[in-house]
C-alpha cells in the first residue's frame, strides 16, 4: 500500500455548484484517514482545477457535483488534464461524487473517471478504492 | 530523471517544478541530489513571510498582495503550510481557497505544504521548496505560515521581511506578542480593521514598541504597523509599500547580507545535526539500544555515559 500520509488529494467542486457539504465530508473523512487533502473550495473552472492539480502535484482528483452539469464539466476537465499531459489513472486517480445518475456515471467511468460515488456511499469504500488503486499509477508502480 | 526534471524546470514547466517539490518533500536522498544541483540557480528571489494566529486573515491578505506584485509584473511564488495531524499523520490545506483566482495566472505557482510533524510553523522542506521555486524563477515567494504561536518562529530563519498579522480584540494575542513575537516582525499588520477595536489594537501594538524606542534607533528600522481589511482593498497598497520600504532598508544598510549569513549558518547547523541523528539511528541497531536502556533503568549506567558509547560506537566520536 502506497502510505497514505504521503499521498496528496484535491477535493474540488467545479461550475456555479454551491453544495459543498457533501466535499467537506469527503475532504475531512480523508484526511482523518491519513491523507494530505487540499481543497480549493466551490466555483471552480475546469482550468482552475486542473492547474490547480499540476501546482499541487495531486495523486488523487475527487470531484464533487451536485448541480446536474457533471456531463459538460468532468469531460472537459478530462480533455484539460490529457492536454496538459496528464493521464487520467495512469498520472492521477480521478474519482467523483455528488448527485450524478447510474446512466451519466457508466459513461464517465468510460470516459476516464475510475469511479463516481453517489449519496450515502460509505466513507470506507471510497478509502478502499483510493488504497487499492494508487499503486496503479505510474509513479508508484512497483513501490 | 531529476537532471530532466531540472531542465524542465529551467524551461519554465510547472508540472516538473511541482515533481520537485514533491520530491524534495519525501525522500532526503532525492532532496540532497536536487538542492546540489539547483542552487547554482537560486539566490534571485525576496523572500517575504506572513505569520500570526489562525484564521486572521493570512490567506486572504495573501491574495491581494499576490495581486500588487503582478502588476509590477513580479513572478510570484506561494507556499502555504497548514498543520498535519499528530494523531493521523493527514492534513487539509485550505490556504488555496483564498488565492483560487490567480491558479489560472501563468506568472504564479501556489503551492499547499503540511508540516509532517515539524513544530516551528513552517514544514521540514519549506527551504528546499523555496529553492525550487526560486530556480524555477520566481522574484517574490511569499510563505504562509500556520497559525503562529510563541515558540513558531522559524520563519525568521527563512524570510527576508517577515509580516506579523494580527486582528483586532484578541487580547491573548498582544500577550503573545509581548511574549517574543514582537522580535520576530519586521511589519505589523491589523487586518479585520472593519472590526470594532481596531483603534484599541493599534494604539496598544504602538505603545509596546514605543517602549523598546532605543532598539529600533540601533537597528534604523521602526516595524510600521498597517491597518487592512483583506477582503476589501483597503490598506493593501500601504502594506505593500511598506514590504517594499524594509526591503530597501535592508539592502541599503547591509542587514540582507547579515541575514544571508545568519540564515546559511542555520541551514548547514540544521543539516548536520538531521544527518547525524539519522546516520546513528540507522547503525544503531535496536538491541544495543535496548540493552544500553536496561543498564540506565538498572542504575549500571548513566544516561551521559550511554550517549558516549553510541556516539563512538556508531560514528567513532568520542566526546
Ligand atoms: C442540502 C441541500 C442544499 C443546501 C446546500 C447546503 C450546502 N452548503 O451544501 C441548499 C439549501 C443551499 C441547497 C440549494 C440548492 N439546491 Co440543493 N440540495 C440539498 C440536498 C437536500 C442535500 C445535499 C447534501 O448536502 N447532502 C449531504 C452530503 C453529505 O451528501 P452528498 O453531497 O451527496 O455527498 C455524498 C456523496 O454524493 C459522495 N460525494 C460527494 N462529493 C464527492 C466527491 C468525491 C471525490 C467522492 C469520492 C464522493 C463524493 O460522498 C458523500 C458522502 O456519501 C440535496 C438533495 C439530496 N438528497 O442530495 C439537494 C439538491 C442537491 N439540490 C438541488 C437544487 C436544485 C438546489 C438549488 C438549485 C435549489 C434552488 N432552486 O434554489 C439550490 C442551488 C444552490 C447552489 N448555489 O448551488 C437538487 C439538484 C438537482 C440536480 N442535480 O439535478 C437536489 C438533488 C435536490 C433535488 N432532488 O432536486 N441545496
Ligand atoms: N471582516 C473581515 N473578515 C476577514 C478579513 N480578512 C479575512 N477575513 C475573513 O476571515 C476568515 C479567515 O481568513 P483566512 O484568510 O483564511 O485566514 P488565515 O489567517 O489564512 O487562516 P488560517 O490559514 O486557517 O490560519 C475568512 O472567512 C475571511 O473571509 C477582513 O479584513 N475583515
Ligand atoms: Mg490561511
Amino acid at each position: 500500500m502506497v502510505e497514505r500520509s504521503k499521498v496528496r488529494v484535491l477535493i474540488a467542486k467545479p461550475g456555479l455548484d454551491g453544495h459543498d457539504r457533501g466535499a467537506k465530508v469527503i475532504a475531512r473523512a480523508l484526511r482523518d484517514a491519513g491523507f494530505e487533502v487540499i481543497y480549493t473550495g466551490i466555483r471552480q473552472t475546469p482550468e482552475q482545477i486542473v492547474e490547480s492539480v499540476i501546482q499541487e502535484d495531486v495523486d488523487v482528483l475527487g470531484i464533487s457535483i451536485l448541480s446536474g452539469a457533471h456531463m459538460v464539466l468532468i469531460p472537459k476537465i478530462l480533455r484539460l488534464l490529457e492536454e496538459k499531459g496528464l493521464k487520467p489513472n495512469e498520472d492521477v486517480l480521478v474519482i467523483a461524487g455528488g448527485i450524478i445518475p447510474p446512466d451519466d456515471a457508466q459513461e464517465l467511468e468510460k470516459m476516464g473517471v475510475a469511479k463516481v460515488f453517489g449519496p450515502g456511499s460509505p466513507i470506507n469504500e471510497i478509502i478502499n478504492f483510493i488504497d487499492e488503486n494508487l499503486p496503479k499509477l505510474k509513479k508508484f508502480r512497483g513501490s | 530523471m531529476i537532471d530532466d526534471l531540472i531542465e524542465r524546470m529551467l524551461k519554465g514547466d510547472k508540472k516538473a517544478t511541482a515533481r520537485l517539490i514533491t520530491l524534495v518533500e519525501n525522500d532526503e536522498e532525492k532532496a540532497r541530489e536536487i538542492v546540489k544541483k539547483i542552487y547554482k540557480y537560486t539566490g534571485k528571489a525576496y523572500i517575504i513571510g506572513i505569520t500570526g494566529p489562525p484564521g486572521s486573515g493570512k490567506s486572504t491578505l495573501l491574495d491581494k498582495l499576490i495581486k500588487q506584485a503582478r502588476n509590477e509584473g513580479l513572478i510570484v511564488g506561494v507556499i502555504a503550510i497548514d498543520p498535519t495531524s499528530p494523531f493521523t499523520g493527514g492534513a487539509l490545506l485550505g490556504d488555496r481557497i483564498r488565492m483560487q483566482r490567480h491558479s489560472t495566472d501563468p506568472g504564479v505557482f501556489i503551492r499547499s505544504m503540511a508540516t509532517r510533524g515539524s513544530l516551528g510553523g513552517l514544514a521540514k522542506a519549506t527551504n528546499d521548496a523555496i529553492k525550487v521555486l526560486d530556480a524555477y524563477g520566481c522574484d517574490i515567494i511569499f510563505v504562509e505560515t500556520v497559525g503562529v504561536g510563541q515558540i513558531e518562529v522559524d520563519i525568521v530563519k527563512t524570510a527576508d521581511t517577515v509580516v506579523l498579522v494580527t486582528v483586532p480584540g484578541l487580547g491573548d494575542d498582544i500577550q503573545a506578542i509581548k511574549a517574543g513575537l514582537m522580535e520576530i516582525a519586521d511589519i505589523f499588520v491589523i487586518n479585520k480593521a472593519d472590526k470594532e477595536g481596531a483603534d484599541a489594537t493599534f494604539f496598544e501594538l504602538n505603545l509596546m514598541l514605543d517602549l523598546e524606542k532605543e532598539k529600533w534607533e540601533r537597528r534604523g528600522w521602526r516595524p510600521p504597523i498597517v491597518e487592512t481589511v483583506a477582503v476589501t482593498m483597503k490598506g493593501i497598497k500601504d502594506l505593500w509599500e511598506a514590504i517594499k520600504r524594509h526591503r530597501k532598508f535592508l539592502e541599503e544598510s547591509g542587514e540582507i547580507d547579515k541575514k544571508k549569513k545568519f540564515r546559511a549558518e542555520e541551514e548547514v547547523k540544521t543539516i548536520v545535526s538531521d544527518s547525524v541523528a539519522r546516520k546513528i539511528s540507522e547503525k544503531l541497531k535496536d538491541k544495543e539500544l535496548s540493552k544500553l536502556i536496561d543498564k540506565i533503568v538498572k542504575r549500571e549506567m548513566d544516561p551521559y555515559s550511554a550517549a558516549e558509547v553510541v556516539l563512538e560506537e556508531t560514528l567513532g566520536v568520542k566526546i
